[in-house]
């Protein structure tokens, strides 16, 4: 018998009720591998005022390419007690922090493997459902050759790659345009 | 190289679009370039795992988080967590939050003139069992104001998220009441074309979970997106599975 997947329905602006047990900012505790990064951004609407009622969710793969879950079939090292889950909310400003490790490469179609990337969900109030994107890393090689990266037009494609921050080592800047100019690429997964 | 078995895209007009002017928070900020549609990789099939050990007794009664018991009609909420091909989703993660009986959120802003309740602070969280069904024991939420439009109530609800296997299967969503008066004029709920799909997050009242003199039970399925039933790179190659 088939079904049919529930509807969505926005989180609303009281979330962190729901949300705020599971807020993780550190994905990355001591004793984790990895190159270690702080990834700060805002979350802006289409007048770019700042989203302070948002919260960005991250899932990635651990320092060698593997994803901390039964599905994954490589034959790398897990990471005890990394997850690979983070979940941050925005303050007044709109503004989020996350510290992490810069994830090893992961496969993807036709057996090529994927840039580095975090999978980013982002829910606000106003929003029906999640919009899905990524962060990409910069100075980041294999960048070019990404599958993903190159399904966006190309004039967009770096809203998907996170800037650095000058003068501060392993801080990156990615911000998430809701609408209009600068509007970040949104996936339909 | 490992076959993806990716997750099914969802069925069109049975979600919400982003863009919904009678819902007037959407306008800012929906996206107006089209999505982007990704392939399903390992990053997608793949999701966060919460063990069972993240849950505890008191994260799934509400009404024992406190040293008394909240005001209101207290509700057993119940269901199961299915994939689209009716398998059930075990182990996995369910949050909820709600108003209190009096449709007050205990958050800074909500500032409707309603009682915040000392003994309910409104969150729960469990984890599914083997067959993938969840409980939780509450109180049935009010209905509130708010200022989408003139004279704007929301119906009652109970807002759940939901993590399933994978990236692709989150949901967030809300549950509502049988024979809410309200449901026919809130822009959230009608946000959805497929009105089979809309009437689904009305939750059924159910004899079989009531508690006789303690609590009436209302069952809330949920279903995650399901498996393709064939892996992509099969399909790409046109071969047969």
């Amino acid at each position: 018998m088939s079904l049919q997947a529930t509807t969505w329905q926005t989180v609303g602006p009281f979330f962190s009720i729901g949300f705020s047990w599971l807020y993780r900012d550190n994905l990355a505790g001591p004793g984790v591998s990895g190159e270690r990064v702080e990834i700060v951004g805002r979350i802006l609407d289409g007048d770019g005022k700042p989203v302070p009622d948002g919260i960005v969710e991250i899932w990635q793969a651990n320092s060698q390419g593997k994803y901390a879950h039964p599905e994954d079939p490589q034959k790398k090292q897990d990471e005890p007690g990394f997850t690979g889950y983070g979940r941050v909310p925005t303050d007044d400003s709109g503004r989020f922090r996350f510290t992490t490790i810069k994830p090893g490469r992961v496969p993807g179609p036709d057996g090529k493997l994927q840039a580095p990337h975090l999978a980013v969900s982002v829910f606000t109030r106003g929003l029906l459902r999640r919009l899905i994107t990524r962060i990409y890393f910069p100075d980041e090689p294999s960048n070019a050759e990404d599958f993903a990266l190159n399904l966006a037009e190309a004039g967009r494609r770096g809203t998907l790659i996170a800037r650095k921050i000058d003068g501060q080592a392993g801080a990156l800047e990615w911000n998430v345009i809701l609408q209009g100019p600068g509007e970040t690429v949104f996936f339909d997964v | 190289m490992n076959k993806i078995q990716g997750y099914r895209r969802y069925v069109p007009g049975t979600q919400p679009p982003h863009l919904h002017p009678a819902y007037v928070s959407s306008i800012k900020r929906a996206p107006l370039q089209p999505l982007v549609v990704l392939p399903h990789t390992l990053s997608e099939i793949t999701g966060p795992v919460f063990g069972p050990e993240i849950a505890d007794v008191k994260a799934c009664d509400l009404t024992r988080q406190h040293s008394g018991e909240p005001l209101g009609e207290r509700i057993i909420v119940s269901g199961r967590v299915l994939d689209e091909n009716s398998r059930p989703v075990p182990y996995t993660l369910v949050e909820i939050w709600q108003a209190n009986a009096a449709g007050r959120y205990l958050h800074g802003i909500d500032q409707h003139n309603a009682p915040l309740d000392p003994n309910f602070t409104g969150c729960g969280h469990a984890v599914t069992d083997s067959e993938g069904r969840y409980r939780f024991v509450t109180i049935r939420p009010g209905e509130y104001p708010w200022g989408n439009h003139h004279n704007a109530w929301r119906p009652a609800h109970i807002h759940f998220s939901v993590f399933g296997p994978a990236f692709a299967t989150r949901l967030v969503t809300q549950m509502y009441f049988q024979g809410d008066p309200l449901i026919p004029f809130d822009p959230i709920f009608n946000c959805t074309d497929d009105e089979a799909a809309r009437n689904r997050l009305i939750s059924q009242f159910d004899w079989e979970t009531t508690i006789p003199s303690q609590a009436l039970g209302h069952r809330f399925d949920i279903v995650l997106s399901g498996r393709e039933s064939t892996p992509m790179e099969t399909h790409a190659h046109g071969e047969k599975s």
